[in-house]
């Protein structure tokens, strides 16, 4: 395959980017996104220019390191794969692939394509836990969790926190993100206790980082490569009016 | 040589870590605060041991190269973890899990580390549960288990295929917990490139600031690695991109001695290689062969589609070599033969290396949909990779570097030959002896960082008179001039060929010689030859870009650098083990049918090696091993 890669360049944080266009040839249907893009680096090494900067990690699509916006969609054209796990069968000989950084108020780029999103560890680290000190554990078996809500929480825990939800959303809200978490730990007779305390906060946190609000079209459940339920938000918003009712904050 | 003293206590094995946690010195409540440490990783050990640290009350500093705590490659296990807790009701035991890992080890492991492994493994079960980790559960809404190679009960915990990432979620939430409260302070996007030994201990760390290419130094009163493997020697491998031996192993240039490097995991359910491009291999997990069945066609050469081979032509080379454990034998015994068949020409795909994983069976038994509960994701997984359906087409699967069993050495309390320096989870040679089993590895991350490390690093401070250190101590200043010096090396060398291109050829050599199977021959060509590489890189790479700067070329040149010298003592450690045991395989040293052969007379010791300069010769150090509750047996699993 032959392809024309229109890729955004930017140096750092202070400085403005641009689009810049490269031609790229013989690439194999069976290589994945990112292997392209490690042909195209090793191209621009051996030449003497900077290679494209981007993240990524484990390349089996659940570190959620990686994350690219390709042709206006954020990991690319499949649904349910991360970038990573994304392979060039998906596009055409001759196609022309625009290449863009996630991009959200709350996510600044560092370099080309590789973005801060920091604020996705602060919201946890305003709640999205349960209090329990190492060795406080009661035996397992003992608080039963009925099937149904283990596998709700399980769904929505396979979020692997890479931001695509707010890349997509032209609210760039991270409502996903955030319910995702908030409804694994609702779920569960284990986080019964902070349950109010933990909405509230993450909410707060969520705010404040400067991430937008919901206004339920959809686009985080439809990109969101671990295909995580809008059905959350709807649980969390009725967290928070619980919480808002229940705790004296 | 010195003998290596493993302060292994005394006792019976069942009352030694019981025995030792009472022993071991306590640091007053009140006092912890004024302990600092650092913890290098946030994988299941650095995060967990991170967490549960500040709980006590340490200062903790934690440290990431990742953009966050949450992507450690931990993330990446998939199948589940064992715990001794005979929900099944199947006679599994503290004893049975202990004698399991120690046999799956090819009896190269230390018999009171294992025994505490299996000890605790119900209390992380516990930990895990308590903090929302969703567990499989069965409708009574109890846990489920499922069975995993090399044992014969069902001891594995799991969620769903993604049992790394949720035991990881959980780490990281009581992290964060902690970072939220101001008693962790978290670095991320750092790489530590140094180890600052002062007064003979532990004291500090430089880093290089992967966003700005700052060299920072810390310090601290003690310095954990919970850095993870060095599986990425091979260049293709299972393991995330950017996992690396570069903490250890300039932790080992600092004095840590470095423990049976030639041990490596080789796993033998990866999507095959399918190109020159390859960037790394997938695994899926083992818990597939759970319910699907190894073959290969009798025939050489037999270019047949699956559907077109009937059952008599078919050749289930596990379950009719091995008739109790079939398809579940442990990892390396499952590699090698496959191995085996593909150098026999019976391989198929259209690289001939690899055998077929056929679920035909399992659906027709459990009908698809309880397939697809089950291993639902890693159909999907291996569906976008190879663009074949495993429902239809049976798998194609070949062995990929997974773990790697060696690491640095350290005693019952976790401490390195350095005093103060303690290493955790995969980065530690401890647990696993020759070869790991399956769903052992997140076991033994979480036992370390929750339920060991907390007790012992106290005993060192309280035993320990520990000066006051800051960054402006001579050694971090020099260290700090040292690391920049290197990096500037590195970029000012403008060579002719890239990173990437020398980390291939050193991992297809080490592949090649020190892979599946080794022998004297091929292992004294590597040995000479990675000496070469080495010099060809420091006079040939090309890495671009300044240190001042967000710069991944640099990054990566230093870890391969690393790696060209590293490759070198794991050659060595392979030459010098003159016997076969688990993943180490010497085509010299085998059974009449072609099994490994153990040499336990000679060589029931581990081997841990000192470094004395990059183009000298390592010096051998011996921790002999000794087995007084289980038998060496040869291992069996026909």
């Amino acid at each position: 395959m032959n392809l024309t890669l229109k890729i955004w360049r930017q140096e750092n944080a202070q400085s403005s980017g641009k689009m810049v266009t490269y031609k790229i040839e013989n690439i194999s249907p069976d290589m994945s996104f990112l292997e392209m893009m490690d042909v195209l680096n090793q191209q621009l090494i051996v030449k003497g220019d900077s290679p494209v900067a981007l993240d990524n990690d484990c390349r089996e699509g659940i570190c959620g390191m990686c994350g690219l916006y390709i042709n206006g969609r954020a990991h690319g054209p499949e649904y349910e794969v991360t970038v990573c796990q994304l392979h060039m069968r998906s596009f055409k000989d001759g196609d022309t692939i625009v290449i863009e950084p996630f991009r959200a108020k709350a996510f600044p780029v560092i370099k080309d394509l590789v973005v801060d999103r920091s604020a996705f560890d602060r919201i946890i680290q305003a709640g999205g836990f349960i209090s329990v000190k190492t060795g406080n554990a009661q035996d397992a078996n003992a608080i039963p969790v009925p099937k149904d809500n283990a596998d709700l929480a399980m769904d929505a825990a396979a979020c692997i926190g890479c931001g695509a939800c707010v890349a997509s959303c032209k609210n760039a809200s991270a409502m996903l993100f955030v319910s995702a978490k908030i409804s694994q730990l609702a779920l569960l007779p284990q986080g019964q206790a902070e349950r109010d305390k933990r909405a509230l906060s993450m909410v707060r946190q969520m705010d404040i980082e400067g991430f937008g609000n919901c206004t339920n079209e959809g686009e985080c459940e439809a990109e969101c490569p671990k295909a995580i339920k809008m059905t959350n938000i709807a649980r969390m918003f009725r967290e928070f009016y619980r919480s808002t009712i229940f705790t004296e904050e | 040589m010195a003998i290596l003293d493993s302060k292994v206590p005394g006792g019976s094995l069942e009352s030694k870590w019981d025995q030792h946690k009472f022993d071991i010195k306590l640091v007053n409540p009140a006092n912890k605060r004024k302990f600092s440490v650092i913890v290098v990783g946030t994988g299941l050990a650095g995060a967990s041991a991170a967490a549960s640290l500040a709980e006590l009350g340490y200062d903790v500093q934690n440290f990431c190269f990742q953009d966050s705590p949450r992507r450690a490659h931990s993330i990446a296990a998939q199948g589940g973890i064992n715990a001794a807790k005979n929900y099944t009701n199947d006679g599994d035991s503290v004893f049975r899990l202990f004698y399991d890992t120690i046999k799956g080890g090819d009896f190269r492991s230390r018999e009171a580390n294992v025994y505490r492994l299996a000890q605790v493994s119900n209390n992380i079960i516990d930990q895990c549960v308590a903090q929302g980790v969703p567990f499989a559960r069965d409708y009574g809404g109890l846990l489920d288990n499922r069975s995993f190679g090399g044992a014969q009960v069902s001891r594995t915990f799991y969620a769903r295929g993604q049992t790394g990432q949720q035991l990881l979620l959980g780490a990281y939430s009581a992290l964060s917990r902690q970072v939220g409260e101001g008693a962790v302070k978290m670095f991320s996007r750092r790489e530590m490139l140094d180890l600052a030994v002062i007064d003979g201990k532990a004291r500090g760390i430089v880093c290089r600031n992967l966003v700005n290419g700052e060299i920072e130094s810390y310090t601290a009163d003690a310095v954990v690695l919970a850095t993870g493997g060095y599986g990425n020697a091979f260049y293709l491998s299972t393991n995330a991109m950017a996992s690396n031996v570069t903490a250890a192993w300039r932790a080992h240039k600092r004095g840590a001695y470095f423990a049976n490097p030639c041990f490596t995991q080789i796993h033998p359910t990866c999507i095959p290689v399918s190109g020159d491009y390859q960037s790394k291999l997938t695994l899926m997990s083992e818990s597939l062969r759970n319910d699907g069945r190894v073959w290969v066609p009798k025939k050489v050469g037999d270019e047949r589609q699956p559907d077109q081979i009937p059952e008599s032509e078919r050749d289930y080379y596990l379950e009719r070599k091995y008739p109790s454990f079939g398809n579940l034998v442990p990892r390396d015994v499952a590699s090698r033969n496959g191995k085996i068949v593909c150098d026999e020409d019976r391989g198929v795909g259209s690289t001939k290396q690899a055998v077929y994983l056929d679920f035909t069976d399992a659906i027709g038994r459990l009908g698809k949909d309880s397939v697809a509960a089950k291993y639902g994701n890693l159909f999907d997984m291996y569906h976008h990779i190879t663009d074949e359906n495993p429902y239809e087409v049976p798998m194609k699967i070949f062995p990929a570097i997974h773990y790697t069993m060696g690491g640095l050495w350290v005693d019952y309390n976790l401490m390195s030959t350095i005093p103060g320096l303690f290493v955790l989870g995969e980065a530690n040679f401890s647990d696993h002896g020759a070869n790991r089993l399956g769903a052992s590895a997140l076991m033994q991350g979480l036992a370390d960082g929750y339920f060991v490390l907390p007790y012992t690093i106290g005993g060192y401070f309280a035993g320990t008179e520990l000066d006051k250190v800051d960054t402006n101590h001579s050694t971090l200043k020099e260290l700090q001039n040292d690391t920049k010096e290197k990096s500037e090396k590195l970029l000012s060398i403008k060579g002719n060929r890239s990173v990437d291109d020398f980390h291939r050829e050193l991992g297809k050599l080490t592949w090649d010689k020190c892979g599946m199977s080794r022998n004297a021959e091929g292992l004294k060509e590597a040995k000479e030859k990675i000496p070469e590489l080495r010099k060809e890189f420091w006079q040939d790479v090309k890495v671009p870009g300044t240190n001042g700067e967000f710069n991944q070329e640099l990054e990566k040149a230093g870890r391969v650098a690393d790696f060209l010298e590293f490759n070198e003592t794991m050659i060595n450690d392979a030459l010098n083990r003159e016997e076969s045991c688990g993943g180490h395989f010497r085509e010299e040293f085998q059974t009449e049918e072609g099994e490994a052969k153990r040499n336990d007379e000679d060589f029931t010791y581990v081997a841990a090696w000192e470094f004395q300069g990059t183009d000298k010769e390592p010096v051998l150090h011996k921790e002999p091993l000794t087995f007084e509750n289980v038998k060496l047996t040869q291992r069996s699993y026909k």
